[in-house]
């Protein structure tokens, strides 16, 4: 099986070699916890969690909200307005990483966006710098990851709901159940399971944010600082400072946060329970 | 009544199809304009082919077609990694699913637990890693690491646990077929729904891949195009007033930046129209039984 080294050489080996690097020092002595402490006690530290999870926590509600709340209404009536949209709100998912940055960096541009209405109404931004000003970043991020990954989840969740037998949805139809009683009571509940699913990968790539704030920064002339996210901080330290045992530390803490959060939702919803 | 509630559907799904379509015509009209005339013509409006052509032009000419090396790179490293991804996953997620054998829990949860994991997290072990094999600053520094694709893998394990009946392969088998022809000539024809699936999968993420490139390639002519564009971006005067004159020289301005950013996403757009509908059947094809 030719899939065996693969796993272990870029699966099992660099997972043990972050635990290995996270407990030990530059030169190999055992420091137990010294890594964690003493990086949580950067003073970029906080700062860069609380903007990750902030930023999480936002694209979270509104990818489990909007997405489930698009497809239950594309669900609604199958026709051809249903596949446009579908289609429609798939395609940005084309421009993923440094290139849906770019566009939003656009966009978010008063001089040249579509949007300046809103910037200006909604963000109050007369120029680019004012769009990214820190304090908005986690919004904006929200935005951009949204906009790029709905429409994917959203066909996935469609897919889901057309696994649904059509007598269910007749035999509530005939027990006097309007369309929403039928979204909302028959419907919801049988995808449950992959909505946990959409959350717990949502959460876990949320946290490792990189690309966004890192472009962010270089457009943005310093004032958004590289340290922004966890992730890039992880690699100031390893490439700027060689620190690569404090890296591995914040990079265990970040996959840390995402195992807790995907047990939560797994024991909150029954993902993986096989007997229903 | 129920005409209103029709009519606020189609009210919903229209602004939030407005809210994903506007950027991508902004996108593709942004490269017939010239840096002024997009800011005085507005966001819709269309100026000319030929400065589509001039754009391409300054963009060409960055850095001795640097541009086309970014490309290119983007294309060895995906399909390369995808080759290999199919090469691996597909007989891995055969094995898991139709063999019996000791430890095959033990690599299927391992599987599932690299999955779950974001990729991002293992970036700077993998970057150890390469450098104590002298690897860094070769493509195989990127191609090799991409070529482990769990996600694949567990794909193929849905799709031969779920959709394909034990009872054929063991027909093949009665009728003389080794494990490796049974494989090679019932299996493998049969996979091909999940092989189209795991290709897309793996083509694009390999494609928007970021964080790996950027840490591992040191030399900019080795760049993939992700790690490209923001190379572009830091020599755009609009964004980056600091390499101003930088942008004169080199004739990068926002119009190229934005012709740059639609290029770079052909690919993934191609195979996405073309897997729309294979993805909605393969994907939810597993999901059913599982």
């Amino acid at each position: 099986m030719p899939y065996l080294p693969f796993l272990i050489v870029f699966g099992l080996l660099p997972m043990i070699y972050a635990l290995y690097l996270a407990v030990t020092n530059d030169i190999g002595g055992w420091v137990g916890f010294d890594n964690f402490t003493r990086t949580v006690r950067d003073f970029r530290f906080l700062p860069a969690l609380k903007n990750v999870l902030l930023y999480t926590s936002v694209w979270l509600v509104s990818l489990i909200v909007l997405v489930v709340a698009l497809a239950l209404l594309l669900h609604g009536r199958a026709n051809r307005v249903s596949s446009t949209f579908r289609f429609l709100f798939y395609l940005p998912g084309a421009l993923a990483g440094a290139a849906s940055v770019l566009v939003w960096l656009f966009m978010l541009d008063p001089a040249v966006s579509p949007g300046s209405f809103f910037l200006r109404h909604l963000l109050g931004s007369d120029l680019f710098v004012e769009s990214i000003a820190p304090g908005k970043l986690p919004y904006v991020f929200a935005v951009i990851a949204f906009w790029t990954g709905a429409g994917g989840w959203i066909v996935v969740m469609y897919g889901a709901l057309n696994t649904i037998p059509h007598d269910l949805e007749e035999a509530a139809r005939i027990d006097g159940a309007g369309p929403l009683t039928i979204a909302l009571r028959v419907k919801l509940p049988l995808i449950r399971k992959w909505i946990a699913y959409m959350a717990i990968l949502a959460f876990a790539t949320g946290t490792q944010l990189f690309v966004e704030p890192q472009l962010v920064n270089q457009a943005s002339l310093g004032m958004v600082p590289d340290t922004w996210s966890s992730n890039q901080l992880a690699y100031q330290l390893a490439f700027r400072y060689g620190d690569f045992n404090g890296a591995a530390a914040i990079s265990l803490d970040l996959i840390l946060i995402g195992l807790v959060a995907a047990t939560i939702i797994i024991r909150r919803t029954g993902l993986f329970r096989t007997e229903d | 009544m129920r005409f209103a509630a029709r009519a606020l559907r189609f009210a919903i799904l229209a602004v939030f199809g407005l809210f994903f379509a506007v950027p991508i015509v902004w996108l593709v009209l942004a490269p017939t304009k010239s840096d002024e005339t997009l800011v005085t013509v507005g966001p819709f409006g269309f100026g000319g082919l030929g400065q589509v052509a001039e754009a391409w032009q300054h963009l060409d000419a960055f850095s001795g077609q640097i541009y086309r090396a970014w490309i290119g790179n983007s294309l060895v490293y995906a399909l390369g990694a995808t080759a290999i991804v199919l090469v691996t996953a597909i007989p891995a997620g055969y094995g898991l699913a139709l063999s019996r054998f000791p430890g095959r829990k033990l690599l299927l949860t391992l599987t599932l637990v690299v999955m779950i994991m974001p990729a991002a997290a293992l970036v700077l072990p993998i970057f150890l890693e390469l450098e104590a094999l002298r690897l860094i600053g070769s493509p195989l520094s990127v191609i090799l690491p991409f070529a482990f694709f769990p996600f694949g893998v567990y794909l193929a394990y849905i799709y031969y646990s779920t959709a394909i009946p034990a009872d054929l392969l063991d027909a093949a088998r009665i009728d003389g077929c080794g494990e490796w022809s049974t494989f090679w000539r019932v299996a493998l024809p049969l996979a091909k729904p999940v092989v189209a699936l795991v290709f897309f999968f793996s083509f694009v993420s390999d494609w928007n891949n970021f964080f790996l490139p950027y840490a591992v390639l040191a030399d900019s002519s080795q760049y993939p195009i992700q790690v490209g564009l923001s190379t572009l971006l830091s020599s755009t005067p609009s964004f980056n007033p600091a390499s101003g004159g930088g942008g004169q020289q080199v004739g990068i301005f926002r119009p190229e930046l934005a012709l740059a950013t639609l290029l770079a996403v052909i690919p993934v757009a191609i195979v996405f129209l073309l897997s729309q509908r294979a993805l909605v059947r393969g994907l939810v094809a597993g999901a059913v039984k599982s």
